[in-house]
């Protein structure tokens, strides 16, 4: 088995991975794309394996740890995903770009739970708490 | 058996590129589907097609795990987390951000990339495949022989991450206000 077979197959499907995380915007399918790329280093880490021929394993072991860490990013990823739906209504990666919560304003000004919330029309109310956050320079809020 | 030119393949190696065909051809259509129940499904045939790569390479034991972990596990909770969100179930335009051309070139040009460096680097490479190598005993000697500690880690680790998500997700768990 020539070595660049599964390696050339790993770098195709890192690549394709690459672009899953760049272009979706759905979040969950941002995170299928991740798991796309860490499948392609596995592959690479069981090919170079192979031919190394290690007598430790440390290949093979190193993809069973990946596998189980992709496991536990996954799970931590999606309850991430699930907290920030219940709280915006939406998992689109490119809708969230407020970095204070909506319902965060110190005096409790804001609305908690609108539709888009994470849009937040008057940057001004956030200004004289102690965890005040500077507004953000932003044009052409819808 | 000795180093042969690339071309033509072996048995084995016309059954990898088979099946990497099927893994890059079904990964292709998880990024491009419109589609998001699709996508999921498209997933495992990708990582299918992955654990045969790795039972090609007498990665026996990983294939295994790729089996019940990726498809079985990983795919479930991507389920899941697809329909808590309320997802629709046909098809959905807006699945595409706006950066889809810049997307593409970031990923053609990684690609080009790690093609031409690999080929180059790899080109004489050969790895004879020993049946037996990946088993489980051979595996499993390996890994509670010379990576105790890291598996060790692992669990607390993994113990860690059920805790977070726990905590994350349960509602009645409020910060420190």
């Amino acid at each position: 088995m020539h070595v660049v077979y599964p390696a050339v197959l790993a770098a195709l499907l890192f690549s394709i991975g690459v672009y899953g995380v760049l272009a979706r915007r759905n979040t969950i399918l941002v995170l299928m794309s991740v798991e796309l790329m860490l499948n392609a280093v596995n592959l690479n880490l069981v090919a170079f394996d192979v031919w190394l021929g290690d007598a430790l394993h440390g290949g093979q072991g190193l993809t069973l740890f990946v596998i189980v860490i992709a496991a536990a990013e996954l799970g931590v990823g999606l309850a991430i995903v699930l907290a920030v739906f219940r709280n915006r209504r939406t998992v689109a990666v490119d809708r969230l770009h407020a970095l204070a919560e909506p319902g965060d304003d110190p005096d409790g000004s804001g609305d908690p739970d609108g539709p888009g919330g994470s849009d937040d029309p008057d940057g001004t109310q956030d200004s004289g708490g102690p965890g005040a956050r500077p507004a953000r320079p932003r044009g052409g809020a819808v | 058996m000795t180093a042969t030119g690339l071309w033509p393949p072996t048995a084995q190696e016309v059954v990898l590129l088979l099946l990497g065909v099927v893994a890059a051809a079904s990964a292709l259509l998880v990024v491009t589907t419109r589609q998001i129940v699709h996508a999921a499904l498209w997933l495992v045939v990708s990582f299918g097609a992955l654990a045969g790569c790795y039972l090609v390479l007498t990665a026996e034991f990983v294939a295994w795990v790729q089996v019940l972990i990726y498809v079985g596990a990983v795919v479930v909770l991507l389920l899941f987390g697809i329909m808590l969100t309320r997802a629709p179930i046909g098809p959905s335009a807006d699945l595409n951000s706006g950066n889809k051309v810049m997307a593409a070139i970031v990923a053609l040009a990684t690609a080009a990339v790690l093609v031409t460096t690999v080929v180059d680097g790899f080109r004489q490479a050969y790895a004879p495949l020993v049946p037996g190598r990946g088993a489980a005993k051979a595996l499993g000697a390996g890994i509670f022989r010379n990576w105790v500690l890291p598996f060790e880690a692992l669990s607390v680790l993994l113990l860690a991450a059920l805790i977070g998500a726990i905590v994350i997700s349960r509602t009645d768990i409020g910060g420190k206000d």
